[in-house]
């Protein structure tokens, strides 16, 4: 059966649900197409179901961890009359209005007036060898939940963003020893991060520093590594490993329906507006910049507006 | 948690899934663990549209001998067990159409 919405929102990360607050409380009745549960951050809440403590988000003076500051996000739209629904979209039609949404039918789920699109980023894997094999098994997407099988193991963490950094500091409330592996000489991370990670005894940075392969029977047993600069290669002992080397948007669904940008982010022009009359983006899928969770909130509000305002406009 | 919904411990452990009948998903969670918290309600749901399956709660802070024997590295992580004996493992988070098609064998 197909329903139709004034506001369809894809997406229930900080920018998604802000943009459900916000259309909500201007009675467009939005409903929001959260994703599906899974342990990578391709899931309802976002990236910050996997993240640990946040301490940079205004409101918050002694922190909150992600999972807490999106189930508050989540209660806060469902108190303004958001409807959410747990499903990932399959497939959109945005050559035509109304906006064509299918939820795994073959009749599109949901006709929209509008569409907040903000399906966000999700994190990028190794690629290497016996990665895929080991997850779960030592080789984690998720520092929250899996360092505290890590007590007094030495482990590794490869990146050397801001996320890289959050999670080694974490995991050395567990591990006796991180191992820092960074590709280039340099940390892409904030200056605080930097320090706080630099001046902790049990991290141990190695710089010019790739993963050629994950290694272990029933479980990971150690790294295979190489030195980008002379291309020799080593070997690790490390009984765990979390990956944060960086992220990809979620524009799967929208190729030939939004113009996007070619590293795969969507194209926003004025505000929040697409290249499509009528659909809005926000977050992470359209930020290869800034990519913090204020930031995401903020955009989603701009889309709720930006959509308010055109549905405005289109009399509707 | 519903009624249909067990809570094991490390006491209780052997004695509840040796005294069974049918198969019963061990769930290992914790209370910091997001992706365990987007399963409960799922497990629950499974639990009461399904009579032949038991969904049994370890946490895993409380009760280190039982995850560190089935050597639980990551949560949440569902252990099936029949007759005793653990006879399926899945690893990770799942929607629930997709945890329904990994224990149909079961249900």
């Amino acid at each position: 059966m197909t329903e139709r919405r004034q506001v369809v929102v894809i997406g229930s990360g900080p920018a998604g649900l802000t943009a459900a607050i916000y259309t909500a409380r201007a009675q467009l009745e939005p409903v929001v197409i959260e994703g599906e549960p899974s342990s990578t951050s391709d899931q309802p809440g976002g990236q910050l179901m996997l993240t640990t403590e946040v301490e940079n988000f205004p409101g918050f003076p002694t922190g909150v961890t992600g999972p807490e500051l999106m189930s508050q996000m989540r209660e806060q739209a469902l108190r303004f009359g958001a409807d959410l629904v747990t499903a990932k979209v399959t497939k959109v039609d945005f050559s035509a209005s109304p906006f064509a949404i299918y939820v795994g039918s073959d009749e599109p789920t949901y006709l929209a007036d509008s569409v907040i699109v903000a399906t966000g980023a999700r994190s990028l894997m190794l690629g290497v060898p016996g990665e895929e094999r080991l997850l779960g098994y030592g080789l984690s997407t998720c520092a929250t939940c899996d360092g505290f099988f890590f007590r007094g193991h030495e482990i590794a963490v490869v990146g050397g963003g801001d996320s890289a950094l959050e999670e080694a500091i974490f995991l050395t409330r567990f591990a006796s020893k991180v191992h820092l592996l960074v590709r280039r000489d340099s940390l892409r991370a904030s200056k605080i991060m930097q320090e706080r990670a630099l001046a902790n005894e049990k991290i141990e940075v190695h710089w010019n520093t790739g993963v050629l392969e994950v290694l272990g029977e029933s479980k990971v047993e150690r790294l295979a590594i190489v030195d980008t600069v002379t291309g020799a290669e080593a070997v690790l002992e490390v009984t765990g490993i979390f990956v944060a080397i960086g992220h990809v948007p979620n524009t799967d669904l929208f190729k030939g329906q939004l113009g996007l940008h070619d590293n795969g982010y969507i194209e926003v022009g004025v505000g929040s507006r697409t290249t499509v009359d009528g659909v809005f983006a926000c977050g992470d899928v359209q930020d290869h910049v800034y990519r913090q969770a204020i930031t995401s909130a903020g955009s989603g509000c701009m889309a709720a507006i930006d959509a308010e305002r055109w549905l405005e406009g289109q009399g509707h | 948690m519903s009624e249909h919904v067990i809570n094991l411990t490390d006491a209780t452990f052997d004695e509840q899934i040796g005294a069974a009948s049918g198969a019963v998903v061990v769930d290992f969670w914790a209370e910091w663990c997001g992706p365990c918290k987007m399963i409960a309600p799922i497990l629950d749901e499974i639990a009461s549209e399904n009579a032949g399956i038991t969904i049994a709660k370890l946490n895993i802070d409380d009760n280190l001998d039982v995850t560190r024997r089935f050597d639980v590295m990551s949560i949440p992580t569902l252990i099936v067990f029949k007759d005793g004996q653990a006879v399926k493992r899945l690893v990770g988070a799942k929607p629930k159409g997709a945890l329904v098609q990994e224990l149909a064998e079961f249900l």
